[in-house]
């Protein structure tokens, strides 16, 4: 048996508190609260305490899938990314960079977003690069 | 936030508008009870009677779109009682000859009239907020989704800067941001018009230093909003979305609107957690890993940059986000090699000023507030504290302006949105969870008694909500919460999506959609 606690930030929303996930055997099965936290001093909101609940929900997506006829068919990395790149350097080619956008995301992690923004600048071309701040 | 989460303890009054703090931001709402114990006055200003709003020493019930005359309307008794602090007007703005004429115009009775508030309610909160040793605002979605959200919040810094309330501990313009990392997002360079740290792209020595840094040639125009992407996909003009872990159906206004632009793309990725509703449409769906697997950092609504950490391995194949695009560049012909998020995280901090200080070493505690520029600097606590980062601090000369649409005989009602205290979002991952779906897992519009009783409805009919652009079925609350023809529903749930009757009329200048007012009606289902 193997049991670890792993100090993180809740997903949630931008208060951010901090708590650990409990994980036994790879698998989480709970959160408590960080105490020495600035942000949340031992605290929670029911959301934070109950979200170890979508983790390892069945209904996660495990592979990649390409739509095709109308349905997804589950395929490896290399298929679905070479896909990818292939399209996009084909309409790049074909519309210009700015026929291209990005969607960033304000649930992943500020690294993530990084890259996200320089794909779009670097790689494509284009500023077209925007997430939900706004909405 | 200009000020941290903490200094809402210090303050002695806090103004708290378009935010419901308990629902949306529940540890901040802590805080400001505390606060209150230790005999701050709090006082909340919305068109719904948010939780919060109980606990307030003042509520007041504004109509939905009026905050400008509202706020106007307070500053008029600020300066015509004589409680501004001319000595901060005077040594720290400027703008103030131009926005005293404005606020001229806004005498209580006129703004009683505009507003639906009491002409002594309004003199209460001028005397309350002014003559606070420490005033401190709080906002939200509430305040910045209309087609006047940047007049409402330039207005909230007037308000301040006319009292001083900035610039000091427990004072400060506060706005709570709603996601988990939309303070990173912007900060990383996640907009059309700007690197990470705010960096202008049409600025030509910014432009310069990132094309050196990264080896690439970069457009030096301003990009376009997720909105105008929509559009643009819709007439043709774009071909293709690469979309990461967001819910654009769900969340963007006039989502039949938005289907439609994806339905048009020749191409459309979707990198995410779940199977959600934008994903249907995608051509390729790529599976990443959530929160609990990856290293990173996040900075929540403080500046507070911290660390998250991996617990466990993502399920099947899937990645982290920042490795699935980096396996894509390398695919692509740019080669992109992190081995670590702590090495993109050294880039960043070349990068980027505010963030230049900012190592995994020393995020390991605490954390740090940006800006954070050198190795040595203990972060910022709070903003604005000698000068304004233009200098001077900016008086707005802002007129009250109507919401984008209007009521008439066939919608009218005033419908708004928002969240529930037991979900996030657009529910992707909050459905998931049984102890909060068990609380409640259903669209419920709200409204107000003695509307519900002139259309013959009562709590839990099924009824329709119908605006100008859709409609949806839902089930029906009656609460004096909701002031008479107003009506609430929230985005959380796909089966009944408040946005698909929400208005995509957006603020000319930072594009944000009118989420929160638009004009509805309402009536029973038939059976
Ligand atoms: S625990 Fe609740 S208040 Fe804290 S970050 Fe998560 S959702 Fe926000």
């Amino acid at each position: 048996m193997e049991f670890k606690t792993v100090l993180t930030v809740c997903p949630y929303c931008g208060c951010g508190c901090n708590f650990y996930l409990e994980v036994l055997d790879g698998k989480v099965i709970g959160t408590i609260p960080c105490k020495t936290s600035p942000v949340n001093e031992g605290k929670l909101c029911i959301k934070g305490w109950n979200v170890h609940e979508f983790i390892q929900d069945p209904d996660r997506l495990t592979m990649p899938l390409i739509r095709e006829n109308g349905s997804f068919r589950e395929a490896g990395w290399d298929e679905a990314l070479d896909l990818v790149a292939s399209k996009l350097k084909k309409i790049k080619e074909q519309h210009g960079p700015d026929s291209i956008g990005l969607f960033a995301s304000a649930k992943i992690t500020n690294e993530e977003n990084y890259v996200i923004q320089k794909f779009a600048r670097a790689v494509i071309g284009t500023n077209n690069v925007d997430h939900c701040a706004r909405l | 936030m200009t000020n941290s989460v903490d200094e809402f303890e210090l303050s002695d009054c806090i103004f708290i508008t378009g935010s419901n703090t308990t629902s949306s931001h529940p540890i901040v709402a802590t805080r400001i009870l505390r606060a209150k114990k230790k005999g701050a006055k709090i006082i909340v200003a919305d068109p719904r009677r948010v939780h919060i709003a109980d606990l307030a020493d003042l509520y007041v019930s504004h109509r939905l779109g009026t905050d400008v005359a509202l706020l106007n309307g307070i500053m008029y008794v600020i300066l015509d009682k004589g409680w501004e602090n001319r000595a901060f007007i005077e040594e720290r703005t400027e703008g103030f000859e131009e926005f005293e004429k404005v606020i001229k115009d806004y005498p209580p009775e006129k703004v009683a009239e505009i507003t639906g508030v009491a002409e002594k309610d309004i003199e209460t909160i001028a005397h309350w907020y002014a003559t606070a040793e420490r005033g401190s605002i709080a906002y939200c979605m509430g305040i910045t989704q209309h087609t006047t959200g940047v007049d409402n919040v330039k207005t909230l810094a007037n308000l301040a800067m006319l009292t001083g309330h900035i610039g000091r501990e427990g004072t400060g313009v506060n706005p709570l941001r709603g996601q988990n990392n939309v303070q990173g997002a912007c900060d990383m360079g996640g907009l059309p018009n700007v690197y990470p740290g705010y960096q202008p792209v049409t600025q030509f020595q910014i432009k310069e230093k990132f094309e050196s840094a990264w080896g690439a040639q970069l457009s030096d125009k301003v990009g376009l909003t997720i909105p105008e992407m929509t559009s643009g996909l819709l007439e043709g003009s774009m071909k293709a979305v690469y979309i990461v872990g967001e819910n654009p159906l769900l969340s963007d206004p006039d989502a039949s609107h938005v289907e439609e632009a994806l339905k048009r793309a020749e191409l459309v990725v979707v990198q995410d957690i779940f199977m959600t509703p934008t994903a249907e449409l995608a051509h390729v769906i790529l599976p990443a890993a959530c929160f609990a697997e990856k290293d990173g950092t996040v900075t929540n609504t403080e500046r507070r940059v911290m660390r998250t950490r991996k617990a466990l391995d993502p399920p099947g194949e899937a990645k982290t986000d920042w490795e699935i695009i980096a396996d894509l560049s390398n695919r692509m012909g740019y080669p992109m090699d992190y081995s670590s998020a702590e090495e993109i995280m050294r880039e960043i901090a070349s990068l980027t000023p505010s963030y230049g200080g900012i190592t995994y070493e020393r995020l390991e505690g605490e954390g740090l507030q940006w800006p954070c520029p050198t190795k040595d600097h203990p972060g910022t606590r709070f903003l604005h504290k000698d000068r304004f980062v233009r200098g001077k601090g900016l008086f707005h000369a802002i007129e009250f302006k109507p919401p984008a649409e209007s009521t008439d005989d066939e919608f009218p009602l005033w419908l708004t949105t928002g969240r529930l205290y037991f979900h996030f979002h657009t529910g992707t991952m909050t459905r998931k969870s049984g102890a909060l779906t068990g609380e409640i897992d259903e669209q419920y519009v709200e409204l107000n008694p003695e509307d519900a009783s002139q259309l013959g409805i009562s709590t839990g009919d099924e009824i329709l909500l119908t605006s100008r652009r859709g409609q949806i079925r839902a089930k029906a609350l009656v609460t004096d919460r909701m002031k008479k023809g107003e009506v609430f529903a929230s985005f959380h749930f796909v089966e009944s999506n408040a946005n698909i009757l929400t208005n995509p009329a957006f603020d000319p200048i930072v594009k944000i959609p009118e989420y929160k007012v638009c004009a509805v009606r309402v009536e029973k289902a038939a059976s």
